[in-house]
């Protein structure tokens, strides 16, 4: 048996076996997980004081929004590192990131749109947290197209890479848009360095659909990651072998 | 189960059923067809892979 390094799944061939082992795991815990944080939400949660029934729309909003920005940071860092490195692993997990980290951006904007409307009487209004959010959907919407639209993919990787990179300033922008402008979107309800602005019940919720969405990013990534794997090394050795295996079975 | 009289009650959330289930309804077909969308993509780069076994 070889010996495990970090680089040892860098390898597609190598990171197809992990992948294809995890994600299950992954799908199980995220439907656990948002059975628990919806019965927590719907069921055991009262009505917001305040907003009433609609604040319940948090329990998928704070987490999509959280998704959207992480995931935005994760697919620039890995572009960055194919493109640095030439690791052919990380350009092909950027490709695979944009599509779900697109998905929780139209998500968030969608779920504050049926928020606001309730809420401020308005499903848009162009504050600094909406435009900004609205800037992140554009960005992995034009990193997608940029790598699809040019052919040799090495260079699509490195043209997307560069996107990536430089819009990456857009996610502090929108994390701390809030407290940089005067905005219509509530403050921050959860932080890092102060007490959650949250009853207990509600807050704990929200966290185990984030848990949720979390598992739900890691099952798609890896899945699309899999398949961009099969189709760029197409012909190579592994990938004929496994698929030899997949048919005898 | 205390604060739902029923299930209309439920379906209702005090006049705030649209935009609750406008919300999360979307959110449920978008989290289900990506994954659908991504398997869909794996299966068939798999299968291109089987066919070069073959020719």
């Amino acid at each position: 048996m070889s010996r495990i390094r970090w680089t040892t799944f860098a390898a597609p061939s190598r990171f197809e076996a992990l992948a294809a082992a995890v994600t299950p795991w992954l799908w199980a815990v995220c439907l656990l997980a948002s059975a628990v944080g919806l019965y927590l939400g719907f069921i055991e949660a009262p009505k917001d004081f305040q907003q009433g029934q609609s604040y319940r729309i948090i329990f998928i909003h704070v987490p999509a929004a959280w998704m959207s920005m992480v995931l935005y940071l994760a697919m620039a860092t890995w572009a960055a590192i194919g493109w640095a490195w030439r690791v052919r692993l990380a350009s092909m997990l950027a490709r695979a990131i944009a599509p779900t980290g697109a998905m929780f951006t139209f998500v968030a904007l969608w779920t504050g749109a049926f928020w606001g409307k309730p809420t401020w009487g308005a499903w848009w209004v162009w504050d600094a947290r909406l435009t900004s959010e609205l800037i992140l959907l554009f960005l992995y919407l034009g990193y997608m197209a940029l790598v699809e639209a040019i052919d040799d993919p090495q260079r699509g990787d490195q043209a997307g890479a560069l996107l990536a990179v430089v819009g990456a300033i857009n996610v502090p922008i929108i994390y701390f848009s809030v407290r940089w402008w005067n905005t219509l979107h509530q403050g921050a309800s959860v932080g890092v360095a102060s007490a959650p602005k949250m009853a207990s019940i509600m807050l704990t919720a929200m966290l185990v659909m984030t848990l949720a969405f979390w598992a739900y990013a890691f099952a798609v990534v890896f899945t699309r990651t899999r398949a961009i794997a099969a189709e760029r090394e197409r012909g190579a050795r592994w990938l004929a072998e496994l698929a030899q295996d997949t048919k005898e079975a | 189960m205390s604060q739902w009289h029923s299930l209309s009650d439920f379906l209702a959330m005090d006049g705030h059923g649209l935009y609750i289930w406008g919300a999360y309804g979307v959110t449920f077909v978008c989290m289900l067809a990506e994954p659908w969308l991504a398997a869909r993509r794996r299966r068939r780069a798999w299968l291109a892979a089987q066919q070069d076994l073959e020719s």
